[in-house]
């Protein structure tokens, strides 16, 4: 589905991504972690298209169609989904009036008609207890004056509503006490399915009790530097960064 | 040049949609301002005596005043001898009802989305279509006849109803009262008369619809308002200009007086010729709207979706007498290009216990300047007034400019005044968020814009919402940062 040959990339003068490799097919689960500044969110905000990230080499496929030449808003209607570690703040735009707009948008691009009132409400309830979200948060303006747990929700509501192939959850445990985890972590696993797949990008391996991930990749310096299952995960909260650290200056 | 600038570019140079005009034949008066001119256009109208000594009187002061130079806008000084004062679309006959009415001007309003043809009832609202100088004409009047309320143009109320005309105009706002309007008094053609007697609800939304259509030709048109006690009427007004290069000057007055417990909600959508990209050309919008809350609890309601014109000048106000007497502002007004906005309101408390609303959100594009003035003034004797304003800035890109100047002066020591004031820029955050959702830029700005504007929106009656909401975004088009 994804597939990531030698990724690099750089925000004004700083390279940060030197050469990401990395193949995700249908029905995984590929967890990207590291240590502060090691380039997992750079990698997601490239993938989603950000433009303050300028692509200095490599290229990116997705469903056989080359990432790096699309729009954003085309990679969102091909099937990609961030969500993001900070969500924006819309004031006077409610979440229901945002999602309508985005998934008319996505269906007009697909070929498909718009959604009128009242089948586009039937898809929103049946996403809301998918994702256990309350209607009254989606009244209000898209992520203004949510607490954290309630702007995450949010985001795993929306990638509930948009059904992406691939979605990528930049640091979505952060801010989230374990409650909320829960829920967010329950939310993504219902969402699962054999035709899509999951990049979680976290810090921490705590999020990775929940959404338990194929494959798990350490970034170092911009690189994979090592991959491995899960078992991979539970060494390095046991044992931190420090020993792959050395590893790499080893090499 | 990022992306979002590119963009924020494209969507603010959209064209102007209404720019053409119609080949019709006018009936002018040569160049310039003198007393003849006055007299041809009071001789034209067929005027009593009483009102040509009215212009007459507005004329010598006019004379004496000096245009006003404390707006936050700039334009080279307007030769007021250039200006053609009064242009009529040549009617074979004069139109008794909408069949004499020249198809050529039907299909003029038609084009402009305005149906005068009655048997479109299904948006339910009578209008008063006044082209140049002229009311052209005036839909439902039987049917709000038979409730005893007159909506009719101007020319026919001092026909027909000279003893309310006489009475109530330049009640509001004194001949005297600015530069702009003391012309106007001289000079005025046309505009919309309305009278809503006691205890009667207006059951249809009332609407003028202004539009200039020759060239080289001012428009000054007056609309006058009375609610009686206890009735209710909600007017909306709306106006466009075709793209010339010249400037074209619009001065009208707009005079509301609202008896004990009568509500008037008036609502504009003025979207007036801007100008090109570069500046060029656009209309002069030197407005006074002044609104008297005459009676205890009387009500007077401003909206206004200002998108349009080179200038506007322009600060809808309430007088509030009557005690309990209510007053409110809300306005939108974007800004793109070259064009400038002083635009805000006044509230004048009189009365006990009288309350005001103010909400102002300005939006400014391009090499825009975008300025709120506002005034709430609580007399002495306003025991228990109360105030509240909001204005908000929104800022597109980092040519333009943003101002505020609020005014306060309170003599009574009852008083509650709230004042708040918040100035944003769209972030390329919001953009992206929107971007990654699926949504392209252009939506994207218009929804944020509207999200911003929502408060305001919310106001207008339906129909309209919806029309202000694309004329946002259209005038948006190209201008995010």
């Amino acid at each position: 589905m994804l597939t990531i040959k030698n990724l690099q990339a750089k925000i004004g003068e700083k390279q940060i991504l030197n050469g990401i490799n990395l193949e995700v097919k249908p029905g995984e689960v590929h967890a990207i972690m590291g240590p502060n500044g090691s380039g997992k969110s750079t990698l997601a905000s490239v993938l989603a298209g950000r433009e303050e990230y300028e692509v200095t080499g490599g290229e990116v496929s997705f469903e056989g169609k080359d990432l790096l030449e699309m729009a954003p808003e085309d990679r969102a209607r091909e099937g990609v989904f961030l969500a993001f570690q900070y969500p924006v703040e819309i004031p006077g735009v409610s979440t229901i009036n945002f999602m309508k707009t985005a998934v008319n948008q996505i269906r007009g691009y697909r070929g498909q008609p718009t959604l009128d009132a009242v089948s586009f409400l039937g898809l929103m309830k049946e996403k809301m207890k998918l994702v256990e979200i309350d209607q009254a948060l989606l009244n209000r303006a898209l992520n203004e004056g949510f607490s954290g747990g309630e702007k995450k929700r949010n985001e795993i509501f929306q990638m509930a509503m948009l059904e992406p192939k691939l979605a990528i959850l930049d640091e979505t445990d952060s801010g989230l006490d374990i409650d909320a985890l829960k829920i967010v972590s329950n939310g993504v696993n219902k969402l699962r399915n054999k035709s899509n797949a999951v990049i979680v990008v976290t810090h921490y391996q705590r999020l990775l009790d929940y959404i338990v991930p194929d494959f798990v990749h350490v970034l170092y310096k911009g690189k994979i530097v090592k991959s491995g299952t899960k078992e991979l995960a539970l060494e390095l909260e046991a044992k931190g960064y420090d020993w792959i650290k050395e590893e790499v200056s080893v090499l | 040049m990022s992306k979002d600038n590119q963009v924020l570019e494209e969507l603010t140079s959209k064209e102007y949609e209404h720019g053409w005009t119609t080949d019709i034949e006018t009936d002018s008066a040569p160049k310039g301002l003198n007393e003849d001119i006055i007299r041809f256009i009071s001789a034209k109208k067929n005027e009593p005596a009483w009102l040509l000594e009215w212009r007459m009187k507005a004329y010598q002061q006019w004379t004496k005043m000096k245009e006003p130079t404390w707006a936050n806008v700039k334009f080279p000084e307007i030769n007021y001898q250039d200006v053609i004062y009064y242009s009529a679309p040549k009617q074979k006959v004069t139109p008794k009802n909408l069949e004499d009415v020249d198809p050529e001007l039907i299909k003029t309003f038609e084009k402009l989305g305005i149906s005068l043809t009655e048997q479109k009832r299904l948006t339910g609202i009578a209008v008063d279509a006044v082209i140049d100088s002229v009311s052209v004409a005036t839909t439902f009047k039987e049917t709000l006849g038979e409730l005893g309320i007159i909506f009719c143009s101007f020319s026919e109320a001092v026909q027909k109803h000279p003893d309310l005309v006489k009475k109530y105009m330049g009640s509001v706002v004194p001949v005297n009262d600015n530069y702009f309007s003391a012309l106007n008094s001289a000079v005025f053609t046309d505009g919309s008369f309305c009278y809503i007697p006691k205890g009667v609800r207006c059951p249809m939304e009332l609407s003028t619809y202004f539009r200039i259509n020759a060239a080289n030709t001012g428009q000054f048109e007056r609309t006058l308002i009375v609610a009686d006690e206890g009735s209710y009427v909600s007017y909306l007004e709306g106006c466009t200009a075709p793209q010339r290069d010249e400037n074209q000057l619009h001065a009208a007055v707009v005079e509301i007086y609202a008896m004990k417990d009568a509500t008037v909600k008036y609502s504009t959508v003025q979207n007036w010729y801007p100008g090109n990209k570069e500046g060029k050309g656009g209309i002069y919008n030197f407005v006074t709207k002044r609104g008297l809350c005459y009676g205890d609890s009387s009500k007077i309601s401003w909206t206004q979706v200002e998108t349009g014109s080179a200038i506007t000048w322009k600060y809808p106000s309430c007088i509030l007498r009557g005690d309990n007497s209510m007053g409110e502002f809300y306005s939108v007004a974007v800004t793109n290009n070259y064009q400038q906005a002083d635009t805000g309101t006044k509230m004048i408390h009189i009365g006990k216990n009288t309350k005001s609303r103010i909400v102002s959100k300005g939006i400014s594009a391009g090499h825009s300047q975008n300025s709120y003035r506002g005034q709430v003034h609580i007399m002495k004797r306003a025991e228990g007034a109360r105030n509240f304003s909001q204005c908000d800035s929104l800022l597109m890109g980092d040519q333009c400019g943003a101002h505020t100047f609020p005014y306060i002066d309170v003599e009574n020591n009852t008083a509650r005044i709230e004042h708040e004031a918040t100035t944003s820029k769209i972030g390329e955050d919001q953009i992206f968020y929107c971007l990654q959702r699926g949504i392209d830029e252009e939506s994207a700005v218009a929804l944020i814009v509207n999200g911003y504007a929502k408060e305001v929106l919310n106001q207008l009656p339906m129909e309209f919402a919806v029309e202000a909401q694309k004329l946002l975004a259209l005038t948006l088009e190209g201008s995010v940062g």
